[in-house]
């Protein structure tokens, strides 16, 4: 107890005595969830539109001046129809909307440039409700539930929150680890008498306290300044699984700290095979519905697809942990699994 | 037996490289004992093996009756290992490296201190130091602290003197002395053919094998021949012209001098005029005492 208490203590000293990195470590989740949250959005804005009618009735004019007056347009005016095609190529504009009433019953077009994706869906979408909102017959009710304003910070949050663990988690402690290979000190340690548990828990317990920290930090932002919903139930959840994932990747870092030499391999290995896969095949970003089916397989064993998944329905649905028994299975039985593995490995390395 | 450390037949490698081949050194309680040979020779690889980080390929090895491999757990706390390499805590200071590694081995610093006290005099002024901070000379007084602090049996100094300035060097075995009077063995490895002298025993190792061990100077009594120094204004000259003549069986560049291995039929003034006839100048030939190196060169020489 002595021996494990000397050497949390001398783990300590070295994350204190390295300022920038405990910097890093403690602004970067703080600059993603700002970032993500307010400054990037997936909410697209001031669409140039320009439309071409061919005689006016009241629908039309009706129409029109509900986008004259939708923040979400920047309505142009009217062009002639044989304007159209020259105002897309030069992109003066994003969207036409064409108008025609002649044949007595009104027909709508869109065209869209859709060299922007995201842009053009969004587009499209608003237009059509904007147009078929009039036409009366069967208006559609939709209701959205759980994130009524569609804030994109719901969605990202729980993203951010898998992907920083991971990173500083995976990292730190693979990094601190190989460190004392490179340097030799790891031998001095081995030669002592000892046990190679006791390393492994003298590096792990200073690592998940800081880890610790950096979600209160997040769940602080989470709820404080980015509102997200809140109820102490939910709390306790989020608290729960993400200790749970926090310890996962620890499991991760541990594991790569036996494999690799150098502190730059175990950087490398870090970002590239687990950052990467995290912040494209989670769900973090893109939808998985919308990956290949291959990928889809590979993103089921992604951790962090299960982990940001819980914290979607815990966080945004605020739902109870009885709904959640799967994910919860995955993120334990995974995190045994490479814990297991890890320490394995790790003993076998300096035995 | 009278022997702390036993080596018998130990091998080792690296993929198909053999660091240690057929290695056999028996090293009796409270000795100083040197292992000496030039870099690759594989001392790094023996002491890895001693301090049980590395198992043999075959063979075995015994520390205090304990086998490194069977009972690695006993013999790592009889040990004191300090690496070739500085390996301490760089951004912890003097005070809390001793400290860390006194609490490792569960003893207190203070309990033990009276055996690193004449190490650690110098430290003392400085405990908030980051080891990193330190002199090179500091730095090697600091880990022989931290190896000490648990009161080791046996000490195992992997080239403790490389990369340290004269005068550290020189206080260091004095040290060492210091403490093989207070009865710890040691087993000191170097690639200073000159510390050789300061061993009472030693073991040269070249390429993984054992040349010869004894004491050095009966080690270099084994040299058995006429040895003479020489100089000239011209060495590199001097070198040639020297290797010309048949009673010269060697010569060879040895500190400032030449040093030449010569048949009996060697007459040291003719040889000076033969050389002075040459174009040398300054042309000095004298008798020399062989030293480890001359034999390091001989045994080396015939294995080639």
């Amino acid at each position: 107890m002595a021996i494990l208490n000397a050497l949390i203590k001398k783990e300590s000293l070295h994350i204190i005595r390295d300022p920038r990195t405990l910097l890093i470590t403690l602004l970067m989740p703080l600059v993603l969830l700002l970032l993500f949250g307010f400054a990037i959005s997936t909410e697209v804005r001031n669409i140039r539109i320009c439309a071409v009618v061919d005689r006016h009735t009241d629908e039309t004019r009706a129409i029109l001046e509900r986008f004259r007056n939708n923040e979400y347009f920047d309505f142009q005016g009217l062009v002639a129809s044989t304007e159209q095609n020259r105002m897309l190529e030069e992109g003066l504009t994003d969207a036409i909307l064409i108008l025609r009433t002649a044949t007595g019953n009104m027909e709508s077009q869109i065209i869209v440039d859709a060299s922007n994706t995201t842009m053009a869906q969004a587009a499209t979408g608003y237009i059509e409700s904007m147009v078929s909102g009039q036409s009366g017959n069967s208006p559609i009710i939709s209701s959205t539930l759980y994130n009524p304003q569609l804030k994109s910070s719901y969605n990202f949050v729980p993203g951010i929150m898998g992907m920083i663990f991971i990173l500083i988690c995976a990292i730190m402690t693979s990094v601190s680890i190989v460190r004392e290979k490179e340097t030799g000190t790891l031998n001095l340690l081995i030669v002592s008498p000892i046990r190679a548990a006791t390393i492994i828990l003298g590096k792990l317990i200073p690592y998940f306290i800081l880890s610790a920290v950096i979600l209160a930090i997040v769940l602080m932002l989470a709820y404080g300044v980015l509102g997200m919903p809140y109820s102490p139930a939910s709390i306790v959840n989020v608290v729960l699984f993400s200790l749970l994932y926090i310890l996962l990747s620890l499991s991760i870092g541990l594991l790569i700290s036996a494999l690799v030499r150098t502190q730059l391999a175990a950087l490398i290995v870090s970002a590239v095979a687990f950052m990467l896969p995290v912040v494209m095949l989670s769900g973090m970003i893109f939808p998985i519905d919308n990956l290949p089916i291959v990928l889809q397989w590979v993103s089921a064993v992604i951790p962090a697809r299960w982990y940001i998944a819980a914290m979607r329905k815990i966080m945004v649905q605020e739902i109870g942990i009885g709904f959640l028994v799967g994910e919860l299975t995955i993120l334990a039985s995974t995190t045994a699994v490479l814990l297991t593995l890890a320490i394995v490995k790790f003993k076998s390395a300096v035995r | 037996m009278n022997a702390i450390v036993d080596i018998s037949h130990l091998s080792a490698r690296y993929g198909r490289t053999m660091a240690l081949d057929d290695v056999s050194l028996q090293v009796d309680k409270g000795e100083l004992f040197g292992v000496i040979g030039p870099d690759g020779a594989g001392k790094s690889t023996l002491y890895k093996i001693l301090a049980t980080l590395m198992p043999p390929a075959s063979g075995g090895a015994s520390v205090c009756g304990l086998d490194i491999v069977k009972d690695y757990r006993d013999v790592r706390s009889r040990i004191g290992y300090m690496p070739e390499r500085f390996s301490l805590y760089k951004d912890l200071s003097v005070q809390e490296n001793l400290k860390f590694f006194a609490a490792l081995f569960g003893v207190s610093v203070k309990k033990n201190f009276d055996l690193i006290a004449p190490i650690f005099r110098q430290l003392e002024r400085f405990p908030d130091r980051k080891a990193g901070a330190l002199s090179g000379g500091m730095k090697q007084k600091l880990a022989l602290s931290c190896a000490l602090i648990h009161r080791p049996e046996i000490l195992l100094l992997d080239e403790p003197t490389t990369g340290v300035d004269a005068v550290s060097r020189s206080e260091f075995w004095d040290i060492l002395q210091s403490l093989k009077n207070q009865g710890i063995t040691i087993l000191v490895s170097t690639s200073y053919m000159d510390e050789a002298n300061l061993c009472e025993r030693i073991a040269m190792i070249d390429r993984g094998r054992i040349l010869g061990t004894d004491t050095p100077a009966r080690l270099v009594a084994r040299l058995g021949e006429r040895l003479f120094a020489a100089r000239a204004d011209n060495m590199f000259r001097l070198l040639e012209e020297l290797r010309r003549l048949p009673q010269v069986k060697e010569c060879y560049t040895f500190g400032a001098n030449l040093h030449a291995v010569v048949s009996d039929d060697f007459d040291p003034q003719q040889a000076a005029r033969m050389m002075e006839h040459c174009g040398l100048k300054g042309v000095s030939i004298t008798p020399a005492e062989g030293t480890i190196e001359d034999l390091f060169i001989k045994l080396t020489a015939n294995e080639q």
